[in-house]
């Protein structure tokens, strides 16, 4: 070994260091960053949330918990909603806080039961808006077979929140055999992607009207738990399931990647896009891969069943899209490579906060 | 250092004589056409947008001519290639 | 046409490959700067260095505009920002540029209105839509951005928007490659010239290059095969032994650039003495400021700033790195002072500059990434 290539193995080896060990929140004050599922959301989760109530079953940082009562495997999990815009194309602030719970119950293969809806609200909020909300939640709970059965309602000082936030939490029953887990994936699985990606993510951005832009696009919010029941009886051997939400597909391969020690090689040409999304995309300087989804999910399957997964999917109207859109390789452990249209290659990284539009 | 945008022009603002709104895979925006004035810009032209303004009218004829050139080196290549396969003949 | 897919073309990309591997002398290593940012976020979006030969390297420039603003300007801003009525906007690449005292995220979490806009003339709205505010546009960006800022500064003044002002942080790229070009240890062979800047200031500004110092440059599209095509021809001048200055992107630049823009920036804007470049140091004659005859839409009169220039560390680095004189690794401060999470020189703040990205995948050779994407 030449004398630089030493050095360089040092310097190397001092980052490696540096990346093991445990995280810190360098920032004084929390910002938006945070709140975005890229890095920083993961270094406040790990040094805050998981440094004051670590235990096994949250260790795990799934989307929600399977908790065993008696003989029955139980999902949990909470969520809470802060959209801005309340209202845009192909849904609202309702429809989201029954979708994202219900999903996030699914992704472990559970049956969604029940609900409940907490509310906080500013003072000065109209009641007509309210009721457009509670309407689309009981219609998203009724179309996706759930109740919503207690809740809370809160009212701040006007000027101390932006007119409605909601939180859900929902209990669903796990009764197949699944073993789902992020950190389950293995080394000659395919990765799948139910349908179109960042509907949702650039409906939103350009519903704020910050932008000035129009497009014909509208959110992708729905709930997935029959989707992934078709999934799951096409494909025992599915092995992470997830809905890309923050961060979009390329966050949740790379908490995928780092938390079963493996690589996965995404084949950009073969991910879903609508042509709306890839021009807004362009336009804005974004990547469609880091955009969130609402109703849309990535699936890690055993390799052999890859074609029986999408099938089953695409079988569903919510699944027409699906497709096979990369594999799982042993290596190099915890990377998301990316084989692009062009025929080159890249490392999909972890965004450090929201995907922000570019000029440069 | 610029992100810009190849768009097509659909429509010059009647209310606004500096502005047109372009679109891309049916995505649309208003820009500023300011900078061409000199040039004159239509419905079907495609201007290419930064931060909202139109830099530049793209030549289509310009275009058609790199990408020509580059077909005669992709030609060239495929010659190649075939030229390669063809069992070579012991003299 | 859409202009875009049709230069995104595997096949044709592969037989430009063929034809650049051929044009290499056998021993000699070849390194080519692509002076725009945007060249470098095309080059790492597809991926084109897997066309490239091992002895064929592209050297990221200095063309980043939020990259190379000094940590001084960018605390004046914020000062600006922190005052009660103002709104400042600004466009999303600024938000995590780091000053001497955090970005405009960490001043927005603290209470300032900072708001994210996508045009110059979208803070002009704001202005209109607030009239007890005072809106100020963080104006970045090379000669690409500057005649926007300009445009927009002119309609402000014919519409009489009073609130309306700008913190004009324009730099010139002719400065910057000069002082590249200057350096005594250059190890550069030819340069993949700044497209978009190109169809504001035409081609004939980079002639010295060719001319003086005996370098081609190829003034390149942004398609991933405009810049695969520039690098094939900057090697067939090296191949043929010339200097020249050519035009891959003729379909947008026009050879004299667009005299409306420029003479939108000279009304409006005029060079300062020198400015500083993250990195780079003081340049001289290398932005523009807004001149007396605008004194009313320019931040930097209207607003008491700072003006503390916070000093780059002494020991970072980048301007060698940006030269290609040293490699991220070597740089003094490299991963201990200097992470993506704290940076301290502009080769670290975007996530594609040679330090970030060094830091965050150099573990992984280019060989090693591609064996792992075989189909």
């Amino acid at each position: 070994m030449s004398d630089a290539t030493a050095r360089e193995q040092q310097v190397l080896d001092r980052i490696e260091q540096a990346r093991r060990r445990p995280a810190r929140v360098t920032d004084e004050r929390i910002t938006l960053a945070h709140g975005a599922g890229g890095k920083a959301t993961h270094r406040l989760i790990e040094a805050v949330f998981l440094g004051a109530f670590r235990n096994p079953v949250l260790e795990a940082l799934e989307d929600q918990a399977v908790i065993t009562v008696g003989d029955q495997r139980l999902a949990f999990t909470t969520d809470s909603f802060v959209v801005s815009p309340l209202f845009f194309p192909g849904g609202d602030i309702g429809d989201l806080a029954v979708n994202g719970t219900v999903n996030d119950l699914a992704m472990s293969g559970a049956r969604p039961l029940c609900l409940s809806a907490g509310f906080i609200l500013e003072e000065g909020f109209p009641v007509a808006d309210l009721e457009r909300i509670t309407a689309s939640m009981a219609a998203a709970a009724s179309n996706a077979g759930v109740q919503i059965v207690t809740g809370d309602t809160k009212v701040v000082e006007r000027g101390k929140g932006d007119g409605c936030y909601i939180n859900t939490a929902g209990v669903g029953v796990v009764e197949r055999s699944v073993d789902l887990g992020a950190g389950k994936a293995q080394a000659g699985d395919a990765v799948v992607v139910s349908g179109p990606i960042g509907e949702h993510g650039i409906t939103v951005m350009l519903a704020r009207g910050e932008l000035e832009i129009e497009a014909d696009v509208q959110s992708d919010t729905a709930p997935l738990h029959a989707l992934v029941d078709s999934l799951l009886d096409a494909a025992p051997g599915v092995h992470c399931l997830r809905d890309a939400t923050r961060g979009g597909v390329a966050t949740v391969l790379n908490e995928i990647a780092t938390a079963s020690h493996i690589a996965i090689a995404l084949e950009e040409d073969r991910v879903p896009v609508r042509p709306a999304v890839s021009g807004a995309c362009e336009l804005l300087g974004l990547d469609p891969l880091y955009v969130a989804c609402e109703g849309r999910f990535v699936a890690v399957v055993d390799g052999a069943q890859a074609d029986a997964a999408v099938d089953a999917l695409r079988a569903h109207p919510l699944g027409e899209s699906a497709a096979v859109v990369g594999r799982v390789n042993a290596d190099p452990e915890g990377l998301v490579l990316l084989r692009t249209a062009f025929g080159g290659t890249r490392i999909v990284d972890m965004l450090v906060g929201d995907p922000l539009p570019r000029i440069c | 250092m610029c992100l810009a945008v190849p768009t097509e022009v659909v429509e010059l603002r009647v209310d606004e004589p500096d502005m047109a709104v372009v679109e891309v895979s049916g995505v649309r925006r208003a820009i500023n056409i300011g900078l061409l004035a000199s040039e004159g810009v239509r419905p079907g032209d495609w201007v290419l947008v930064h931060v909202g303004f139109a830099m530049s009218k793209i030549d289509e004829a310009e275009a058609r001519a790199t990408l020509r050139l580059l077909e005669e080196l992709g030609q060239a290549y495929d010659d190649e290639l075939a030229a390669l396969a063809q069992p070579v003949e012991d003299d | 046409m859409r202009y875009v897919d049709e230069y995104r073309d595997a096949d044709k990309a592969r037989a430009l490959a063929t034809e650049i591997a051929a044009l290499c002398e056998p021993g000699r290593q070849y390194k080519f700067m692509e002076v725009c940012g945007g060249h470098t976020h095309t080059i790492y979006k597809h991926g084109i260095d897997d066309y490239l030969p091992e002895s064929v390297q592209l050297v990221h420039g200095p063309g980043c505009p939020v990259c190379v603003i000094p940590m001084g300007r960018v605390d004046d801003a914020i000062a600006i920002a922190e005052q009660s009525d103002v709104i400042m906007a600004t466009f999303g690449d600024m938000m995590r540029v780091p000053g001497g005292r955090g970005s405009f995220f960490d001043s927005k979490a603290a209470g300032a209105d900072v708001r994210m806009v996508y045009s110059p003339l979208d803070a002009l709205t704001l202005a209109r839509r607030n009239p007890d505010k005072r809106v100020v546009f963080m104006a970045i960006g090379f000669e690409t951005t500057a005649p926007s800022t300009a445009m927009t500064v002119l309609r402000a003044a014919a519409d009489g928007v009073d609130n309306f002002s700008v913190f004009c942080n324009h730099v010139t790229i002719i400065p910057a490659i000069k002082a590249i070009l200057d350096s005594p240890d250059l190890r550069l062979d030819g340069f993949i010239g700044p497209g978009h800047v190109s169809t504001v200031i035409g081609c004939r500004p980079y002639e010295f290059i060719a001319r003086h110092h005996g370098k081609p440059l190829v003034c390149a599209g942004f398609e991933p095969l405009d810049v695969l095509q520039s690098v094939y021809m900057i090697m067939r001048q090296l191949a043929d032994g010339r200097a020249e200055v050519e035009n891959q992107y003729a379909r947008v630049v026009p050879w004299d650039g667009n005299a409306k823009a420029l003479t939108a920036i000279a009304e409006v804007m005029e060079l300062r003495p020198y400015f500083e470049w993250r990195g780079l140091g003081f340049i001289s004659q290398s932005a523009l400021k807004v001149r007396d005859e605008y004194a009313a839409f320019d931040a930097e009169r209207i607003f008491d700033v700072p003006g503390v220039r916070v000093a780059d560390p002494k020991a970072c680095q980048c301007g060698e790195v940006l030269k290609g004189v040293i490699k991220p690794w070597e740089c003094k401060v490299f991963g201990t002072a200097c992470t993506p999470e704290t940076p301290i020189g502009t080769c670290m703040v975007s996530s594609e500059g040679a330090c970030a990205a060094y830091y965050n995948f150099g573990r992984f050779s280019r060989a090693h990434v591609h064996e792992a994407t075989k189909r």
